[in-house]
C-alpha cells in the first residue's frame, strides 16, 4: 500500500509537467496576441509592450523562464488586468471557488447516498422509479439551464435567496449556486449508490449477516453500505473535475467573484499567463483530488492488491 | 454481416441473430422508443420548420421587439430584445447544436475506435504509451482542453470548433474499444486470420473493429448529448457560436440575461435543449439494455 501510494504521488509530477508544457505551446500557437485588439497600437509601442513582457524572446526561452517562475510560485503578470499578477488575481478568487466546490460535493454526498440507498431498499417501487426518474433528468440538465431557472424561481419569484452577487460572510448568496452545482452530482451519486447497493445486497456475506439475526438496519449500515460506497468514492475524483467545470458557468450565472471566470476571460482576451495560471491551479487541484480518491479507495477496499 | 461472428455460435435461435434480438429488445423499451420518436420529430422540425415562418433567423423586426409568445402576430414563440423571431432562431440553434453534436461524435468515434483498437491489438510498449496519452488527457477536465483549443481558432468558426470538441471526446471510446480488443485478440478467428496471412491493418479493420461495434454504438448515442452539451456550454460562455448565428447555448445565455422581463427567451431554448438531452440519454440507456443484456 505504502509503495503504491508513493508511486501514485510521484506519478502526479510528470503528468503535471506534461500538461503545463502542452498547454503552454498550444496557447502560443493561437493566432493573435494579448495586445492585438487595443485599438491598433503603433507598432513601436506594441514592440515595447511585448519586450516588457518578454514576448519578443524565442518561444523556448519564454518557456524556460515560465517554468523557472513557476518553481518559485510566480505565475507572471496578467496581460489584461494591468498592475495585477496572475497570482494575485487567482488568490482573490480561489477561496470563493473552493468554498463553492467544497459545499457542492459535501451536499451531493450527504443527499445522493441516502437517496440511492432508499431507492435500492425499495427496488422497483414507486419511490425507486421516482428517485431514478428525477436522477435521469438531473443528469441531463446542464448547470447553465438549472442556474438561471433557479435564479428565476427562488430568487426572482419566491425571493427566498438573493438572485446573484456576493457579500463576504453571507452564506445565503451561496445557496443557489451550491445547489445548482450539486444537483447533477447528487443524481449521479444516487444512481451509483443504488446500483452497487443492489449488487452487494445479493452477496453471501449480507445473507450471513441476516442469517445471524442482525436487524435490517445493522445489515445495511454496518455491512452492506461500506462496500457499496466504493464506486462513489472513486467517482469523487471525476466529480471534482465536473464541479470545477460547472463552477465556470455557475460563477457567471450568479455573479460570484470566483476564479473560474478568469479562465474564460483569459481565453477570450488571449491573456496567456492568466490562462496558464488557471490551468496549473485547476489542473493541479483535479490531479490532487483524483489522487486522494484513488488512495482512499485502496484504503477502504481490502480486496485491492498492489504489486 | 458485422456482428455475425459474435452472436450466432452461442444462441439457440439462429434465425434471429444478434442484431435482430437487440432490435426486438429495443422496441419493447417504451421510454427509448418514445425518446427516439421525439428526437426524429425535433430534428425534422429543426431542418424544415424555419421554412414555414416568414422570418429569417437574423432579421430584425422593428415593430415587434421582445414580444411574448402567442401575441396574435406571426412570431409564434415571440421575439428577442432585437426583434428577431425566436421560433426561427431556436430552430436554427437546434440545427447547429444537432450538427455539431453529430459531427463531433463521428470525429471522436473514428479517433477513439482506431486508437483503442490499435493500442489493444499491438499491446506492449505501444499500448502503454498510447494509453498514457489518454490518461494524461483524462487528468484534465475536458473543458480545459476545449477552451485551450478554442483559443487556437478564430472565434465563430464552428466547424473547427466541433473538430476540436470531437478531438477531445474520444478518450472514453478509446478505453472501451481497447478493453474489448484485448479480449478479442486471443479468439480463434483472429488466429485463423493471422494464419491465412492477413496483415495487421487488415485484422484491425476487418476483424477487430466490426466486432466492437455494439459497445461503440451504445457509447456513441451517449456521446451525442455530451457533445451537444459541450457546444452549448462553450456558446453559453461566449467561446462558441457567435452572433448573428445562434446555438442553444448562446440563446440560453441571452435568455438568462433577459429573464426578468422576457422569461420566454430563456424557457424556449432551455426547453428544447433539455428535451433533446433527456431523449438522447433515454435512447442511450435503452440501447445499452438492448445490446448488452448482461447489464440489466
Amino acid at each position: 500500500m505504502l509503495s503504491y501510494a508513493l508511486r501514485r504521488i510521484a506519478g502526479v509530477f510528470p503528468t503535471m509537467f506534461i500538461i503545463i508544457t502542452i498547454s503552454f505551446f498550444v496557447i502560443r500557437m493561437a493566432p493573435g496576441g494579448p495586445f492585438d485588439d487595443e485599438q491598433t497600437l503603433p507598432p513601436e509601442i506594441k514592440a515595447n509592450l511585448e519586450a516588457a513582457y518578454g514576448l519578443d524572446k524565442p518561444l523556448t526561452e519564454q518557456y524556460w523562464r515560465y517554468l523557472a517562475g513557476l518553481a518559485e510560485g510566480d505565475f507572471g503578470p496578467s496581460f489584461k488586468f494591468k498592475d495585477f499578477t496572475v497570482t494575485e488575481l487567482i488568490a482573490q478568487g480561489l477561496p470563493v471557488s473552493l468554498l463553492l466546490g467544497l459545499f457542492a460535493i459535501l451536499l451531493a454526498v450527504l443527499i445522493g447516498v441516502p437517496l440511492g440507498t432508499l431507492a435500492a431498499l425499495r427496488q422497483n417501487s414507486a419511490v425507486d422509479y421516482g428517485i431514478m426518474g428525477v436522477a435521469v433528468i438531473g443528469i441531463a440538465l446542464p448547470s447553465f439551464v438549472i442556474g438561471p431557472l433557479f435564479a428565476l424561481i427562488f430568487g426572482l419569484y419566491l425571493r427566498w435567496f438573493p438572485v446573484a452577487g456576493w457579500e463576504s460572510g453571507d452564506l445565503s448568496y451561496l445557496v443557489l449556486p451550491v445547489v445548482t452545482l450539486a444537483l447533477p452530482v447528487i443524481a449521479y451519486i444516487a444512481r451509483l449508490t443504488r446500483g452497487s447497493l443492489l449488487e452487494v445486497l445479493r452477496t453471501n456475506f449480507v445473507r450471513t449477516a441476516r442469517a445471524k439475526g442482525l436487524s435490517e438496519r445493522q445489515v445495511i449500515v454496518r455491512h452492506a453500505l461500506r462496500p457499496a460506497l466504493l464506486p462513489v468514492v472513486s467517482y469523487l475524483g471525476p466529480a471534482t473535475a465536473f464541479v470545477i467545470t460547472g463552477s465556470l458557468v455557475v460563477e457567471t450565472v450568479f455573479g460570484l467573484p470566483g476564479s473560474g471566470r478568469y479562465l474564460v476571460q483569459g481565453a477570450i482576451n488571449r491573456d496567456y499567463t492568466l490562462v496558464m495560471g488557471m490551468i496549473v491551479v485547476y489542473g493541479g487541484l483535479t490531479l490532487l483530488l483524483n489522487l486522494i480518491s484513488d488512495l482512499l479507495y485502496g484504503w477502504l477496499d481490502p480486496r485491492v492488491r498492489y504489486d | 454481416m458485422a456482428g455475425s461472428t459474435r452472436g450466432c455460435v452461442m444462441t439457440e435461435t439462429p434465425v434471429r441473430g444478434f442484431w435482430g434480438d437487440a432490435w426486438r429488445r429495443l422496441r419493447q423499451n417504451r421510454a427509448a422508443m418514445a425518446a427516439s420518436v421525439v428526437i426524429v420529430l425535433i430534428s425534422l422540425l429543426a431542418f424544415f420548420g424555419p421554412a414555414f415562418s416568414p422570418h429569417p433567423y437574423d432579421a430584425i423586426d422593428w415593430d415587434y421587439m421582445a414580444v411574448p409568445p402567442g401575441g396574435g402576430n406571426d412570431h409564434w414563440l415571440g421575439t428577442d430584445r432585437l426583434g428577431r423571431d425566436l421560433y426561427v432562431r431556436t430552430l436554427h440553434g437546434v440545427q447547429i447544436s444537432l450538427q455539431i453534436g453529430l459531427l463531433a461524435t463521428v470525429v471522436s468515434l473514428i479517433i477513439g475506435v482506431l486508437w483503442g483498437a490499435t493500442a489493444g491489438y499491438l499491446g506492449g510498449r505501444i499500448d502503454g504509451a498510447m494509453m498514457r496519452v489518454v490518461d494524461i488527457m483524462y487528468a484534465l477536465p475536458y473543458i480545459f482542453i476545449v477552451i485551450i483549443l478554442s483559443t487556437l481558432f478564430d472565434r465563430g468558426n464552428i466547424y473547427v470548433l466541433f473538430l476540436a470538441i470531437g478531438a477531445v471526446g474520444w478518450l472514453t471510446m478509446a478505453r472501451i474499444v481497447r478493453g474489448q480488443t484485448l479480449s478479442l485478440k486471443r479468439k480463434e478467428f483472429i488466429e485463423a486470420a493471422l494464419a491465412s496471412g492477413v496483415g495487421t491493418w487488415g485484422i484491425l479493420l476487418r476483424h477487430i473493429v466490426p466486432n466492437v461495434i455494439g459497445p461503440v454504438i451504445i457509447y456513441a448515442t451517449l456521446t451525442i448529448p455530451q457533445m451537444i452539451l459541450f457546444e452549448s456550454f462553450l456558446s453559453f460562455l461566449g467561446l462558441g457560436v457567435q452572433e448573428p448565428q445562434a446555438s442553444l447555448g448562446s440563446l440560453i445565455n441571452e435568455g438568462a440575461q433577459e429573464m426578468e422581463s422576457a422569461v420566454w427567451m430563456l424557457i424556449v431554448p432551455a426547453g428544447f435543449l433539455v428535451t433533446l438531452l433527456t431523449c438522447f440519454n433515454f435512447l442511450g440507456d435503452g440501447l445499452r439494455d438492448a445490446l448488452d443484456p448482461r447489464d440489466r
